[in-house]
This record gives C-alpha cells, sequence and structure tokens, in this order.
C-alpha cells in the first residue's frame, strides 16, 4: 500500500507539473489564475497523501484544512482584483 | 476497505488527469474552465473520501476518527468552495470583455449592449 501511495502522490506531480504549464504561458491572466488555483487544490490532495506516507496525517490534516481555505480565498481575491471592464481585448 | 479507498483514489486521480488534459487543450479561457471546474471539483472529493476510508483501516479509535471527520469536512468545504471560486473568477472575465472562442472567430452574443439598443 506504500508502493501504491508512493506512485500516485508521483503522478500527482507530474500532473501539477503539466498544469504549471497554463500558469506560466497562459494568454490572460485570468489563465493565469486558472492553472496556479488547480496547482493548489491538487497541492491539497499531495498534502493529505505525504500525510499518510510519514505516518503524520493528524498534523497534515490541519494543514491541509488552512491550504483549502487560503487557495479559495486567493482565488477570490484574485478575480476580483483583475475585474476591470474592457482591460483584455 | 482498502481495496474500496484505493478504487476511490484511483478514480480521483483519473479525474485530475482529465481536468488536466482540458486545461492543456482547450481552445479558450471559458472551456478551460469547463474542463478544470467539474475535473477539480469530483477528483478532490474522491480522493478526500478514499484517503478518509484509507486512514479508518489502522482501527477505529477515536483519533482515526476524528482524522476522518476532519478529512470529510475539507471535502464538503471543497464540494461547495470550488464552484463559487469557479462563478466569481468566470463572471470577472466574462465582465473584463473576453469573449468565447468561435471556429469562425465571430462573437457569440452581442457584448457590452450598445447604447439604444438594451431591453
Amino acid at each position: 500500500m506504500e508502493n501504491f501511495l508512493l506512485t500516485i502522490s508521483l503522478f500527482l506531480g507530474l500532473l501539477i507539473l503539466l498544469s504549471l504549464y497554463r500558469g506560466i504561458f497562459g494568454p490572460t491572466v485570468f489563465d493565469r489564475i486558472v492553472g496556479v488555483g488547480f496547482v493548489g487544490s491538487k497541492a491539497l490532495s499531495l498534502l493529505i497523501l505525504m500525510g499518510m506516507l510519514y505516518n503524520r496525517i493528524d498534523m497534515f490534516v490541519d494543514i491541509a484544512l488552512a491550504y483549502s481555505l487560503l487557495v479559495f480565498i486567493s482565488t477570490l481575491v484574485f478575480a476580483k482584483h483583475f475585474q476591470k471592464r474592457g482591460a483584455l481585448s | 476497505m482498502t481495496l474500496a479507498a484505493s478504487l476511490f483514489i484511483v478514480a480521483g486521480t483519473f479525474f485530475f488527469f482529465t481536468g488536466v488534459v482540458g486545461i492543456l487543450r482547450f481552445p479558450d479561457f471559458f472551456s478551460r474552465m469547463h474542463a478544470t471546474g467539474k475535473g477539480d471539483t469530483l477528483g478532490s472529493v474522491f480522493m478526500l473520501a478514499g484517503l478518509a476510508l484509507y486512514n479508518l483501516d489502522g482501527g477505529f479509535t477515536v483519533a482515526n476518527i476524528l482524522v476522518s471527520i476532519k478529512l470529510m469536512l475539507i471535502g464538503v468545504f471543497w464540494f461547495l468552495a470550488n464552484p463559487t471560486a469557479t462563478h466569481a473568477l468566470l463572471r470577472a472575465a466574462f465582465d473584463s470583455g473576453l469573449m468565447p472562442w468561435t471556429k469562425s472567430g465571430d462573437a457569440v452574443i452581442d457584448w457590452p449592449p450598445r447604447p439604444g439598443e438594451e431591453g
């Protein structure tokens, strides 16, 4: 089961690298926000998988709870901040 | 219980993978949000449910049940928060004047409405 969790973690890391492409090369600023939010939501699952692998799940679950709040609030704040009428196109 | 947890975790990884394919391959912002908004939410909820089941594998002690309840709480919060964030981001992009992509390049709707044609 350890090997299974490690494989899933490595695959999630690969997916994070792939979706970081949209965060770097996104044509508009909103594409970058989507890419960064997507990385954040997969890092949330990766945190709990790391807690399972290190046998410290009781500590990592609190970090994951705070991190999910942080990702949600940051997406909302970015969306509000970059909302300007006619800023694009 | 380990088998069910593995199935949930693999399902979550599959939905994450479809979200990544969508975010890399779709042509414009709105269709990318279509892929990530759904694949992300369902993948996270599957993954957290699978991990909560796997955590209960060590025995039904108070500490294990508390950690599993916290994991399910993160899942419920994510199931509410991620569609809200998606909707706010889409609304901000549409109000900023980003138009959906079409093959011919024509605008889908007339936006913003010209003065005199409203209503």
